[in-house]
């Protein structure tokens, strides 16, 4: 292959290409549509919660639909939405940002993503036999007892989607240790880069529990053990034990990004340095660590005593100092800029209101006694969707804008981008804000109906009203994103005026990225040659043959194996002939992986006489 | 754009009217209005913490719209470059200690508070009262007493009443926010905590954790009497003669169909260690109907015919002969008159 290669077009090849690419900007493409497609999935999901929440005992869906619902909504959004949507985002522009061509396995980049996406269609083809019920927290005993296969397809979705995103953890990690252009030291990497890599971190550390406590549960359902069952000596604790030890630093491996992408918007907007960069990195090395502390604050009522209540809530408690560390050097980075407004600042600044609230009503329940009163009510839900929403989601929708252009080398229309933000912003605080209050007058999370005469009519029907509103501006964007592919204009190399290294090459970047390999010479490398040189990077390296790695289409074939056997471990409870799933599924995996280490693939150079060739 | 700004203010406006007009939910089922030691000690703690956090706040808006005001790029200034500014270490220490201190002021009152409520010293001179949850109704055994209820506990005003709490199938949550904060019931583990309420009255309870299909439907109620008037009421229950006759032929019949059908298999009425079901005694008494429909000889002929209408996935349904409608409302007629106190919600509420 060479650069011509890649020329070619057409729709067969277009698909062909996207399915066997290695290139980090490509598999990127492929996380931000198909976590986007979720995304869609599981926002469809909660407008129809709303929507049946709009009047007291309405009866819209039923209730085991209802319970099907709320499970394949928290579900979705946080394992096939968020998560691969970040993932997309690190993958387009954390090697960018470091100067690398591209990340450490590039082959484990498109496994890790192949994994995510057959997970995520698995969980959804449980839509036409029976979804999921128990809650995407899946406590058991309600997961273990759960009839049907729904609870099935949790587990087997997640336990391969898992897997990719533990690949993605480590690969990044690599990349950011190995592949760092020279003089890219680690107190001069951007932050979201610096995210990208505590991020990576705590998937390295909090998804084995996870995977741990998914084995555990699909023995229970399936191969009859009993780890969780009480009757046979099982313990169902555990469960809630592991999930949320890997659950609470979950939260923080969509946060810690959302941080990230927000300390390279605000400089950029406001032409002026991240205030507090030391600061700014130990604070988020400090709140992952504390991340790790914390997970039975979501435990308080189930009778663990007060010590280990006290405790738990103190060690919450902390995570707010490095937090409010970073707001208030966010707002210190804005002091005395020259702050311009846009889309991509306009959902960078409603962060700040929005997640300090959610940030406060963290405290609220962290308070042990008070979280007596929030437990499992609507409180908690407004406030995990303050964080969430006002923080992960905000932060995804800024970094869409901000980086759209070098991504797709298309611009966002301004005022679509506008209206999309007012109208989610608004219904945002519509939709949850109420919650807080629903919940302390007394409406537990997770009812599919609530009763008559119960004071709780009127903040339902606004909660649901707000979801409208949501539900509206993401239209307006998802058609902001398809009119800017027709139609959009051409975005230049350095649309904002950058600071960091993604935006000195062209948008979209050419598939090997640089040319030469950078010297960086500081923080803000760019805008220090901007400012101090002629406002183009030097180059670390003459002009030479660059080494490529082959596409490959194992990486599909693997993680369909996956798939498959994943029907066959599903079904052998009921079928015998399941089991020729189950081993099919496994030889097609396994199969892959020998051809994939028998089979020499060195690559492929680009010579310098190609390199010469191309225009700058 | 000016307009439609507008209306969504006046609207969102209007909604927070109609809010302050629902004041803080519905009495008696709101944790914002206290009635009990827990919920008033969680109460002081959300206001505290609420109050420290406004402060928080205010002190972030007042910086952020600031900044927006007086830093928005202005005409003419296009090619301004800023002065960039490392950070500042005086600065950066104020809001590193501030929050600690503050946190502090939350923290000690926390951990005070947690360790009030989990003292269980007082527990062995105490009412005690074995709480068992089921998918989806409540069962309650008043210890040393030798008499059940289920879904109506009634307990003595001003008192430390105890629960102990365990569930029989998945994990469900005993939650009266009026009164208290909430506690899981698990299947292990047994979990003890204390309810004491300060005003007579009709408390609503509610299950918290999800446990299925009828999770929103698992109410149960906690009827909060004088001390003479709950004396009385365990004294009438301790007495209660299950075979009684009852006084209308129709109910007579009921009775008898009761017993046809199998509904005891499940059903006890006077005291029994039979727990598939609600014990019915002093069933014409109850508040509600299966913890959430009125008590009416309409609704309650309609669960017969089919509870699953009423209560999706309860263990009921399909698990009884089949009734026609005259055999329902024979039956009817005879749970509706089992009456056997005179201390009733209405005594709570006088
Ligand atoms: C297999 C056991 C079983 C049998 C047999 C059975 N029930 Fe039930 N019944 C239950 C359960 C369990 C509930 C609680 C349902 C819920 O609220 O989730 C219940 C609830 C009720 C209630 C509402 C109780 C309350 O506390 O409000 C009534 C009344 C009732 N049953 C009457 C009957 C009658 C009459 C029969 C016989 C025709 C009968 N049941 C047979 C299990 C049974
Ligand atoms: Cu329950």
């Amino acid at each position: 292959m060479s650069i011509a290669a890649t020329q070619k077009k057409g729709v067969g090849a277009f698909i062909w290409e996207y399915l066997t690419t290695v290139d980090h900007k490509k598999i990127a493409h492929l996380y931000l549509v198909a976590g986007g497609f979720f995304f869609l999935l599981g926002g469809l999901e909660a407008l129809i919660i709303r929507i049946q929440l709009i009047s007291p005992e309405n009866d819209f869906i039923t209730a085991g639909l209802y319970n099907e619902m709320i499970t394949m909504h928290g579900t979705t959004m946080i394992f096939f939405a968020a998560m691969p949507i970040l993932l997309g985002l690190m993958n387009a522009v954390m090697p960018l940002q470091i100067g690398a061509r591209d990340v450490a396995f590039p082959f484990i980049n498109s496994l890790g993503f192949w994994l995510f996406f057959f997970g995520g269609v698995m969980l959804n083809v449980s839509w036409f036999t029976g979804a999921p019920d128990a809650g995407w927290t899946a406590y058991a005993p309600l997961s273990t007892t759960s009839p049907g296969h729904g609870v099935d397809y949790y587990i087997l979705g997640l336990q391969i989607s898992g897997a990719g995103t533990l690949m993605g953890g480590i690969n990044f990690l690599v990349t950011i240790v190995n592949m760092r252009a020279p003089g890219m030291t680690y107190m001069r990497m951007p932050l979201f880069t610096w995210t990208t890599f505590i991020a990576s971190t705590l998937i390295l550390f909090a998804f084995p529990a996870l995977t741990v406590g998914l084995f555990l549960l699909m023995f229970d359902r399936m191969f009859g053990s009993a780890f969780f069952d009480v009757a046979l000596g099982g313990n169902s604790i555990i469960w809630q034990h592991l999930f949320w030890i890997f659950g609470h630093p979950e939260v923080y491996i969509l946060i810690l990004p959302a941080f990230g992408i927000f300390s390279d918007i605000f400089p950029t907007f406001a032409k002026k340095r991240l205030f507090g960069y030391t600061a700014m990195v130990f604070a988020t090395v400090l709140i992952a660590f504390l991340g790790f502390m914390v997970w039975a604050h979501h435990m308080f009522t189930v009778g663990m005593g007060p010590f280990a209540n006290s405790i738990f809530a103190i060690a919450t408690m902390a995570i707010a100092v490095p937090t409010g560390i970073k707001i208030f050097n966010w707002l210190l980075t804005l002091w005395g800029g020259s702050i311009t407004i846009n889309s991509a600042m306009l959902w960078s600044l409603a962060f700040i209101p929005s997640f300090t609230i959610g940030g406060m009503t963290g405290i609220m329940v962290a308070a042990s006694v008070a979280d007596y009163q929030y437990h499992d009510t609507y409180f908690v839900i407004a406030h995990f969707h303050y964080v969430i929403v006002g923080g992960v989601v905000f932060g995804i929708l800024a970094a869409l804008h901000y980086w759209w252009p070098k991504m797709f080398g298309r611009v966002l229309n301004e005022f679509m981008g506008k209206l999309a933000f007012w109208t989610f912003f608004i219904g945002f605080h519509l939709t949850f804000f109420i919650q807080h209050f629903l919940g302390l007058m007394g409406m537990p999370r997770r009812y599919w109906v609530f009763l008559e005469d119960q004071g709780l009519d009127t903040g339902n029907y606004i909660s649901t009203i707000g979801a409208f509103f949501m539900t509206f501006g993401v239209l307006v964007f998802l058609y902001n994103a398809i009119y800017s592919w027709v139609k959009g204009e051409k975005a230049p190399a350095d649309p904002w005026g950058g600071r960091t290294l993604e935006w000195a090459i062209p948008s979209p970047p050419p598939f090997y990225n640089f040319k030469q390999l950078p010297l960086v010479r500081g923080l803000d490398p760019l805008w220090i040659e901007k400012t101090e040189g002629n406002g183009k990077m030097t180059p670390a390296e003459p002009l030479g043959d660059i080494h490529m790695p082959n596409n490959s289409i194992i990486p599909f074939i693997m993680s369909l194996g996956f798939f498959i056997a994943g029907f066959g471990f599903i079904y052998q409870t009921d079928y015998n002939a399941a089991y020729i799933l189950l081993f099919g599924g496994m030889a097609i995996a396994l199969g892959s992986m020998l051809v994939r280490s028998l089979k020499d693939d060195h690559g492929y150079h680009i010579t310098k006489e190609e390199l010469e060739r191309e225009a700058d | 754009m000016k307009g439609w700004m507008g209306k969504i203010k006046a609207l969102s406006l209007l909604g927070f009217l109609a809010l302050i007009l629902s004041g803080c939910g519905k009495e008696n089922l709101t944790a914002l209005v206290p009635k009990g030691y827990g919920a008033e000690v969680s109460m002081d703690l959300i206001i505290l913490t609420t109050v420290v956090m406004l402060v928080v706040f205010a002190v972030v808006m007042a910086i952020f719209i600031f900044v927006l005001i007086r830093f928005r790029k202005k005409k003419g200034q296009e090619d301004f470059i800023p002065k960039q500014v490392e950070g500042n270490h005086t600065l950066e220490t104020v809001w590193t200690v501030i929050p600690i201190l503050l946190l502090i002021i939350i923290a000690i009152p926390t951990v005070l508070a947690t360790f009030d409520l989990a003292d269980e010293t007082e527990a062995s001179d105490s009412i005690n009262i074995d709480v068992t949850g089921y998918q989806f109704w409540w069962h309650f055994d008043y210890q040393g007493e030798d008499f059940q209820t289920s879904q109506d506990i009634y307990i003595p005003v001003g008192e430390k009443v105890y629960f102990n709490m365990l569930s029989s199938d998945v994990i469900h949550y005993f939650w009266v926010p009026s009164l208290s904060g909430k506690l899981d019931v698990n299947p292990e583990n047994e979990n003890t905590f204390y309810i004491e309420a300060y005003e007579e009255g009709v408390y609503w309870g509610k299950c918290a954790e999800f446990c299925g299909p009828s999770h929103s439907l698992m109410d149960f109620k906690v009827i909060v009497v004088s001390k003479e008037e709950y004396e009385q009421w365990v004294a009438d229950m301790k007495n209660v003669d299950p075979d009684e006759e009852p006084e209308s032929a129709v109910a007579v019949e009921g009775k008898e169909l009761f017993q046809e059908n199998n509904c005891m298999g499940c059903h006890a009425i006077g005291s029994s260690p039979v727990q598939t079901g609600p014990n019915l005694t002093n069933f014409g008494n109850r508040e509600t109907l299966a913890g959430v429909e009125d008590l009416d000889k309409d609704t309650l002929v309609k669960w017969l015919l089919d509870p699953e209408e009423i209560k999706p996935g309860n263990k009921m349904t399909d698990n009884y002969p089949a009734l026609n409608k005259e055999d329902a409302e024979k039956i009817a007629e005879y749970l509706l008159q089992l009456k056997h106190t005179d201390i009733t919600s209405e005594s709570a509420e006088n």
